[in-house]
């Protein structure tokens, strides 16, 4: 067995989902909130970063995860009509249809990233999303493709 | 260089139980650009700013990261005490350890582990903050008032009382809402009109109040201190300025078969009507599905016997457009169609009965003028039989698609059906039928306790499974289970009446999006906060008064309105706003003047402008470069992803804040 495959194989076996989840501050991040405080488990492999507005993600800000080593990326915003700016979920929508439809050209599994409308009333809902969320990262196992491995440290 | 303290809370247990508080501050040691770290038990009690005021004085911190719970609730908190002693208020950034992490994590070790992550993602993007200092908005002293129910009138007249201008919108023909329909309140039984028209007379009569009547809402622009809100005026074909509220007019209309909403379509009125005798503004309207001069051309009565030429059918819808500083929604309720309950035989039998069609039945002012008797044969009934929780509290597998919560105000508008009953009757037989009776406030159970012990009242834990109209008998056949003693009841009744559950108005949801203001699945107004913001919606500017943010009686309804109003009048009485700093920005030199960021801004905050600039080689050139105000701008940052050249960006949002955050979250 070669020294690469070793590390493959080591990496497999001690491999943990890294899920990026872009919340949006009026209604996501809320969501998130509240199954926080209604005590609603969900792996903690999802790590949030907070954003005005999922407007504000930038196709680079994917990309970027993808190539430090993250499995899958979900972007949370308010439900069509409900965004606190009006307009933006409707502009993230049409920008993480494209980017997806060009991961997926580039080999990135479709599973490996989603849209999800999000209410800050709804923690039940986060809940559920980001537990079939990491169920399907799970069952994909780590992503290779857009990994840079410049970036890994050994 | 920068130089990082690192706070971690404890928030008593709810951080400590699940993560170890002492590793993640140990952790953060290592961190670059972190020279101090420590722990406390309560960060954000006046110790614990204390505690990271001194510190920031002692080691010289230039950013602040607390690792405590969610920025929602404490970030303005620890901003204003780094504030206090002169450090810029965005050079804090808060990680959030609790929400997002110690309640939904149960195990230790992986709670550290990701509390320790979000702690550098957290320092990560400090270390790229820079000061912002917030611009300012100018605030307009005027309020807008959406409903004119108890508590929309509430609002409103403790905003005037407080000397600033208020317009109240109500799309039905005159203020008064739901309160003004019942008869009695509960728990002390006085007169529902005699205590609210009164209130809508001080309204009316209110040198601050305007009263939009018969009146919506079609579009809001702006955002807070400087809405810009378009009111419909639908038209009355009455001029209001000229109409006296005689009725001569509604006497000689001769459309007489109209039903009446006023008393739940119980009866008919006119097609020129005022809805009840103290409408404010008492002001005919003709109703434009009925009248006959409008439908055929022919009849024109009421213009011929109007003493001041006020009827006027030509008269089209107007719009008018008016500025505003703050706007509370106080749409209330209105029950759920209760047809699709075929079981209680609703649509088959008019003694079948809603409890606001009971109350109009109990009403003086009602179709029967107080007097309680059997829509169907005019006689009174002998035995009548209350079904509880008509559509609240299903649960989701209910056929009916009913609430899942509890309408708060059933059982003891209940009990109050009971008593007046009673009271009207006393030899009359009283079925209720509750899966639980909920009577809490004040001399509420004490008046639940009066209708079983002094009244008689037979209350039974049970359900009604299906009502049936006896043709033979002209009764109803109630059957029963009484869960109690596990037996089938049969029950011959007069009435059957539906406590039907409340839903909010049907214009709340339309609303909610023009206001652009979070609504839960249930169609409720959220609040800022469930405990410390109730009567503010997370969009600011919008406060929420009355039922439409919850189900409420009418003492909770007043004290929310009271209280809204007070947050209005905190807002009004600023001249000017402090803004949101994190605002998009341009970088001229990198602009290329390709207009996709005006085309996207839904506030229209981004213009350009030709710019004269000084080249390296010396030469000046004029270009074309997007400029964006300050104080228009939401911060969205919809321009700063659709920018091709990289020149926008977000303060407080950077895009290398968000790299930067990306990056430490993927190590």
């Amino acid at each position: 067995m070669s020294v690469m495959e070793k590390t493959a194989a080591a990496r497999q076996a001690e491999w943990k989902p890294k899920i990026i989840a872009f919340c949006c501050n009026w209604c996501s991040y809320g969501g998130a909130d509240l199954a926080g405080t209604n005590r609603l488990s969900y792996p903690a492999n999802v790590k949030i970063i907070r954003v005005p507005c999922s407007c504000r993600v930038n196709p680079m800000f994917i990309l970027r995860a993808f190539q430090k080593g993250a499995d899958g990326v979900i972007v949370c915003g308010c439900h069509p009509g409900d965004c606190h700016y009006s307009t933006g979920n409707y502009h993230a929508r049409r920008r993480m249809t494209m980017l997806f439809s060009m991961l997926s050209f580039l080999g990135v599994e479709s599973a490996r990233t989603r849209v999800e409308w999000v209410s800050a009333a709804e923690g039940a809902r986060f809940k559920a999303v980001m537990d079939s969320f990491v169920e399907d990262i799970t069952r994909l196992g780590p992503n290779e493709r857009l990994e840079d491995l410049r970036c890994k440290e050994n | 260089m920068q130089k990082i303290g690192v706070f971690v809370c404890w928030c008593g247990t709810n951080i400590a139980s699940t993560v170890d508080v002492k590793a993640v501050a140990e952790a953060a040691k290592s961190v670059p650009g972190v020279v101090f770290s420590t722990d406390y038990q309560y960060m954000c009690s006046e110790a614990g700013q204390n505690l990271i005021k001194d510190s920031v004085l002692t080691y010289g911190l230039t950013h602040v990261v607390v690792c405590s719970c969610s920025p929602r609730m404490h970030e303005a908190t620890f901003r204003k005490a780094v504030a206090s002693i002169g450090m810029n208020p965005y050079m804090l950034e808060v990680a959030n350890i609790r929400e997002q992490c110690s309640w939904v994590h149960k195990d230790k070790e992986v709670g550290t582990e990701k509390a320790i992550a979000l702690m550098k993602a957290a320092v990560a993007k400090a270390m790229l903050n820079t000061p912002l200092t917030a611009g300012s908005t100018p605030v307009t002293k005027r309020a807008l008032v959406i409903g004119g129910g108890i508590a929309g009138m509430q609002t409103a007249l403790d905003i005037a009382d407080a000397g600033f201008q208020v317009d109240i919108v109500e799309t039905k023909p005159t203020i008064g809402g739901k309160m003004a329909q019942l008869d009695k309140t509960f728990p002390t039984l006085d007169c529902s009109s005699c205590i609210v028209t009164p209130k809508m007379v001080e309204v009316g009569q209110h040198p601050n109040i305007t009263i939009y009547a018969y009146s919506e809402v079609t579009e809001v622009k702006g955002f807070v201190g400087q809405f810009t809100v378009t009111i419909k005026r639908k038209a009355r074909y009455v001029d209001e300025s000229k109409c006296t509220g005689c009725g001569a007019c509604i006497e000689k209309c001769p459309m007489k078969k109209v039903p009446d909403e006023w008393n739940m379509n119980l009866n008919n009125r006119k097609a020129i009507y005022i809805p009840f005798a103290q409408a404010v503004p008492k002001i005919a309207t003709i109703d434009p599905a009925y009248c006959l001069k409008l439908n055929t051309g022919k009849c024109g009565v009421c213009s011929k016997v109007c003493g001041t030429n006020a009827i006027n059918y030509e008269a089209k819808d107007e719009y008018l457009e008016v500025g505003y500083g703050a706007i509370v929604a106080a749409t209330g309720y209105e029950m759920i169609d209760v047809s699709k309950y075929d079981e209680y035989a609703y649509s088959n039998s008019p003694d079948v009965v809603t409890a606001l069609e009971y109350e109009r039945l109990m009403s003086a002012a009602g179709p029967t003028g107080g007097h309680l008797v059997r829509p169907s044969d005019g006689k009174e009934p002998k035995t009548i039989v209350f079904i509880q929780c008509v559509g609240s509290r299903e649960t989701e597998d209910s056929c009916h698609g009913g609430k899942p919560y509890c309408s708060k105000v059933c059982c003891m508008y209940t009990a109050k059906h009971a008593i007046l009953t009673k009271d009207h009757y006393p030899d009359t037989d009283i079925y209720v039928f509750y899966i639980d009776v909920r009577t809490p406030g004040k001399l509420f159970d004490e008046f639940y306790r009066r209708a079983v012990e002094q009244y008689n009242v037979h209350y039974i834990k049970g359900a009604v499974g299906k009502v049936t109209p006896n043709a033979e008998t002209g009764k109803l056949d109630v059957q029963a289970a009484d869960l109690l003693l596990m037996e089938q009841l049969q029950i011959e009744a007069d009435m059957v009446v539906l406590a039907a559950a409340l839903e909010p108005h049907r214009s709340a949801r339309p609303l909610a999006t023009m206001l652009t203001a979070p609504m839960d699945t249930n169609d409720f107004f959220t609040e800022a906060h469930a405990k410390l913001r109730p009567v503010e919606s997370a969009t600011a500017g919008i406060y929420l008064s009355g039922f439409c943010q919850g189900p409420k009686d009418i003492p909770e309804t007043v004290s929310q309105a009271g209280a809204a109003a007070a947050k209005v009048i905190g807002l009004l009485s600023k001249n000017e706003l402090v803004g949101n700093p994190c605002v998009a920005h341009s970088d001229e030199w990198m602009c290329n003047g390709c207009s996709q960021c005006e085309n996207v801004c839904p506030y229209g905050a981004i213009t350009y402008e030709e710019k004269e600039f000084r080249m390296p080689d010396r030469t000046t050139k004029i270009r074309r470069v997007a400029s964006v105000n300050p104080a228009v701008c939401q911060g969205c940052g919809a321009c700063t992803v659709t920018c091709p050249s990289g020149a926008m960006d977000l303060r407080g949002f950077t895009n290398q804040e968000i790299m930067a955050e990306v990056d430490a979250l993927c190590l």
